[in-house]
């Protein structure tokens, strides 16, 4: 578990500022300073959070925001599937295993194909932390600092994917399925809800279904 | 309740199921071979797509901003070999520059 925490640092610092931009949006967007603080305790996923800010700031309705957030937050139904295998215990113990699990968490705790659950959850807990005291920055701090684009805080998160994902690349088939992902992804979000083209592009992961070079006679 | 506190309320459970729901009902057992594979390139796949929305999305239209300047500068640190703090700092700061001399 220490080595996940270790390794995610650098990771926390950029959850650490994107809570931070978090807490401003949601307090600008009337949601208070409660509110924005539990969010990110229970719901700890940026991209939702940022979502069901935004709809709120725009003046829409709750089903609207509700609706952006539940279909951002799809892709961790596959996510799911995908730590499945490496968690350990009864129902209940997996259920809450499972909350630690985000997109860095996640892709950090990647080894040969697997989830490693202790730098899951190393990695989980120390984001949990950093992204929660993110948010109480900029609930409390935030006016003084203004728009999060200013710092190129907004290029902070492709940039981190990008990072993470150079690490998965290592065989034909995951940079196939990485070139899939984006595509499907690009060619989507103009036409579809937000969060539909991330969810679709899991379907590049299916062109893996075809076996490995060595195992075909 | 107020509106605020519904979505709180709503968004926290429906993602807690989400994220629950393969680790509930699969349990802890292996995937066939051919499931496994896709789900090792489940990760390259899904981070792709973090990649390419967040760098050019904006809700739902692609656009060129600043963004683009701030992950090139990422690709130039990563292929540096540069630690992934210095990649962070650096993708935020030439956004940044990009952003103040737009």
């Amino acid at each position: 578990m220490a080595a996940g925490a270790r390794d995610v640092a650098p990771i926390a610092f950029a959850a650490l500022v994107i809570g931070v931009s978090y807490g401003i949006l949601a307090r600008d967007a009337g949601m208070g300073v409660v509110a924005p603080i539990v969010m990110s305790l229970t719901t700890f996923a940026g991209s939702a959070q940022m979502a069901a800010a935004t709809v709120m700031q725009d003046g829409g309705a709750v089903a609207a925001a509700v609706t952006a957030a539940i279909l951002l937050n799809l892709r961790y139904v596959a996510i799911g599937v995908s730590v499945a295998p490496s968690l350990r215990g009864r129902r209940a113990r997996r259920l809450a295993e499972a909350q630690l699990a985000t997109d860095e968490s996640w892709a950090i705790s990647q080894d040969s194909g697997r989830v490693n659950r202790e730098r899951l959850l190393g990695a989980g807990l120390v984001l949990l932390v950093a992204w929660t005291v993110g948010t109480i920055a900029g609930v409390f701090g935030g006016s003084a600092l203004g728009d999060p684009a200013t710092y190129g805080f907004d290029a902070m998160f492709p940039a981190l994917f990008l990072a993470l994902l150079v690490g998965q690349l290592g065989d034909g088939r995951a940079r196939a399925a990485a070139l899939a992902g984006a595509l499907i992804a690009l060619i989507l979000t103009p036409v579809a809800p937000p969060g539909v083209p991330i969810i679709a592009a899991a379907a590049g992961a299916l062109i893996a279904l075809k076996p490995p070079k060595e195992a075909t006679p | 309740m107020s509106t605020t506190w519904m979505i709180v309320l709503i968004v926290g459970a429906a993602t807690v199921a989400l994220k629950g729901l393969a680790p509930v009902l699969l349990g802890d057992r292996e995937l066939p071979a051919p499931v496994a594979r896709v789900n090792g390139a489940l990760a390259p796949a899904l981070l792709a797509a973090l990649v390419a929305v967040q760098t050019v999305g904006d809700g739902a239209s692609l656009t060129l901003d600043p963004r683009i300047a701030g992950v090139a500068a990422a690709v130039v640190a990563l292929l540096l070999r540069a630690p992934l703090l210095v990649v962070l700092i650096a993708s935020a700061g030439v956004a940044a520059a990009v952003n103040a001399l737009a």
